[in-house]
């Protein structure tokens, strides 16, 4: 059986090096599976006016084809180039949520994230998503700085 | 006609009075486009709000009525049997992870509440205990309880026959169920049907959904800051409605989407305050609403003046039957559509049997309604016409006085949440109309921004002016969308039944489960 490792991007430079730890580590396992996951920050319980409601199917779509464009496919290819095995998803939600329930639904040994980008109000009230994830869990996080 | 309009002629009313001579030739002109208008929509109206023969009850409340208790009892009181589920799908249990992002129950949910709650829970009930008493309270929480089977059925419908369209989007409402499901059942007349709703809706939308928000809006805010020409409320609230829905700006949006619930839950959270302090009041004020609702206690009409002014007061808050709810509902993300049908029966709840109920026992329990202590029955004011009150207050002012008596900066905290009901609901139907002006003219860019500007002249024209015979005409056009909605909903029922049957099977048989989170 082969070891899965859940890689978490955002999009942003500490996910570049995320990435290349993942790489390093996969490298040195001999069977390794690597899921690329990127979360789009939404929340099923925000308010939303009815033309918004109206589109959001829209740019749901939208959101998840620049999301698999920009990050995951890019991500997914440099590891094949690699010679790994990857595969990417792109999922809606909390992303400490998110990120550990495709870790516990694929079975994976691990998850890998770069520190989050963050700052200001948000993070000093709900906390930054990497410091949630890393509470919550089932799987041992391992974070890039 | 006492209407809620009232509270808006009476505001408006003072403003005028209270205006130099600037104003009597401002009202000179507005006297004859009144008049003018008045005499041209008379007919219309009238036939409307027409009292059935030998009484004054309004046949559209019974029309109301009779629908909501039929569907009721057609569908086995899905409103009580099906309640817990609604909870359970608004809290995302039924939800498919994989469909995360897309609009969930609960904000389909949020969207058409907050076109819902407004004047109608504030002020509307305050018409309905100032002229109805205390036992009106009763009868509201009835018709909002049997409205919960009326918005089901056109929330189900409205999903089931929404347009989905290859870029993504969706358009839903009573014009697409009517056309789509009269020709499947192969009767005809469907086409015009729709189109006539879609007429009564714009005509709705551009004025109980925008005029008589916008005249309200204004009365609250001269009243706090003294009195101005409606027209600068008006220009400022039609250039932020403008950028909203013509600019496309979001984030104006987004602010007040968040800030109204908040908001509602404030006002909730202060009814709560006052009942809580006055716990030992409460049995009293159920008592009082009781007794009222089957003997009157003293009010014009005894207790059939109690019941119309419940009834109809519900109506016009929760809009079930109107139509305009389908419309918000059937954006939502679902394979089934019955679900979002019970997800809108929650909406009735919310807004008439809690909101309403709360500020009616708020304004029952601070007793601004002076009663005779010699027979304990209500004392009338001197046009006999409703109760008299601590300082003659009614509308707004009277709920504004009620909260205020327990909580003296309220009245400004109450201001506020008037203005950003108004504002919320105007939203909220410009893109009604703008799904009735759509299904007539096409879908386009050009056709979209023609309707959306005359949506903003209509919002200035409003709070100018108090155009009583321009709001009475929108009002009887929101209820004349439920006279052709509700008429095509008999036909249509059994389509949601044959749902609604296959759906608790597959919900018994455990075929539709619960997503584990």
């Amino acid at each position: 059986m082969s070891t899965k490792l859940v890689i978490g991007l955002d999009g942003h430079s500490s996910g570049e090096r995320a990435l290349e730890f993942a790489k390093t580590l996969a490298g040195q396992i001999d069977a390794c599976e690597l899921l690329v996951v990127y979360v789009i920050e939404w929340s099923p319980y925000s308010f939303q006016t009815a033309e918004e409601n109206a589109q959001r199917h829209k740019r749901r779509e939208e959101e998840i084809s620049t999301a698999q464009d920009r990050v995951v496919t890019p991500a997914v290819k440099s590891l094949t180039d690699s010679g790994l095995t990857a595969t990417g998803r792109v999922r809606h939600g909390n992303v400490a949520d998110t990120l550990n329930d495709i870790a516990k639904e694929a079975g994976a040994t691990q998850i890998i994230v770069g520190r989050s980008t963050e700052s200001g109000l948000s993070k000093r009230i709900f906390g930054s998503s990497t410091a949630n994830l890393v509470m919550e869990a089932s799987v041992p996080v391992t974070v890039v700085n | 006609m006492k209407r809620f309009t009232q509270a808006a002629a009476s505001a408006a009313l003072l403003a005028v009075t209270a205006g130099p001579a600037l104003a009597q030739e401002a009202a000179s002109l507005d006297a004859r486009v009144n008049a003018a208008f008045a005499a041209a929509t008379g007919p219309f109206v009238n036939f409307i709000f027409a009292p059935l023969p030998g009484t004054a009850f309004p046949w559209i409340v019974l029309w109301l009525v009779v629908a909501a208790s039929i569907f009721t009892i057609y569908f086995g009181f899905v409103q009580f049997r099906f309640f817990s589920h609604a909870i359970s799908l608004v809290k995302g249990d039924y939800s498919d992870p994989n469909d995360a992002g897309e609009v969930s129950h609960f904000q389909a949910l949020a969207t058409a509440l907050s076109g819902t709650v407004g004047l109608g829970n504030i002020a509307g009930v305050a018409v309905a205990v100032g002229i109805g008493g205390p036992g009106a309270t009763f009868w509201m929480i009835l018709a909002g309880l049997l409205g919960m089977a009326s918005k089901f059925t056109e929330c189900t419908l409205g999903v089931k026959y929404r347009n989905e369209y290859p870029d993504g989007t969706v358009s839903g409402g009573p014009m697409y169920y009517i056309s789509k499901g009269f020709t499947e059942l192969g009767l005809p007349g469907g086409k015009i049907l729709a189109v006539l709703f879609s007429v009564f809706c714009i005509l709705g939308a551009l004025g109980g959904g925008n005029m008589f928000q916008a005249n309200q809006a204004h009365a609250q805010i001269s009243g706090i800051v003294g009195d101005y020409p409606g027209w600068i409320t008006g220009v400022i609230f039609a250039a932020v409605v403008f950028v909203v829905i013509v600019g496309g700006v979001k984030s104006i949006a987004a602010v007040t989407e968040k800030v109204v619930p908040f908001m509602g839950i404030l006002y909730v959270g202060a009814a709560l305050v006052i009942l809580i302090v006055n716990y030992d009041k409460i049995g009293w004020a159920f008592g009082q609403i009781f007794a009222g609702a089957f003997t009157g206690l003293g009010v014009a009409g005894g207790f059939v003046g109690a019941l119309i002014q419940g009834f109809k007061r519900a109506a016009f808050s929760n809009e079930a039957g109107v139509g305009s709810a389908a419309i918000a509902h059937s954006a939502v993300k679902t394979k089934e559509p019955i679900t979002e049908g019970f997800v809108s029966l929650l909406e009735p709840l919310i807004d008439t049997v809690v909101i309403c109920t709360m500020t009616a026992l708020v304004i029952v329990i601070s007793q601004q309604l002076i009663v005779d202590p010699a027979t304990g029955n209500y004392m009338l004011n001197e046009a006999g016409s409703a109760i008299a009150t601590v300082d003659g207050n009614s509308g707004v002012a009277l709920t504004s006085a009620a909260f205020g008596s327990a909580i003296s900066w309220f009245p400004y905290v109450l201001a506020i949440a008037v203005v950003l009901f108004a504002f919320s609901t105007m939203i909220s139907w410009s893109y009604y109309g703008l799904k009735a002006w759509t299904y007539l003219f096409g879908e386009g860019k050009t056709s979209e921004l023609v309707f959306k500007l005359i949506f903003c002249v209509f919002i200035v024209i409003g709070a100018a002016a108090s155009l009583g015979p321009v709001i009475d005409f929108s009002d009887a056009a929101i209820f004349a969308m439920a006279v052709v909605n509700i008429f095509c909903l008999y036909f249509l029922m059994k389509l949601v039944r044959k749902e609604l049957a296959s759906y608790s099977a597959r919900l018994k048989s455990g075929e539709i489960k619960k997503f584990v989170h």
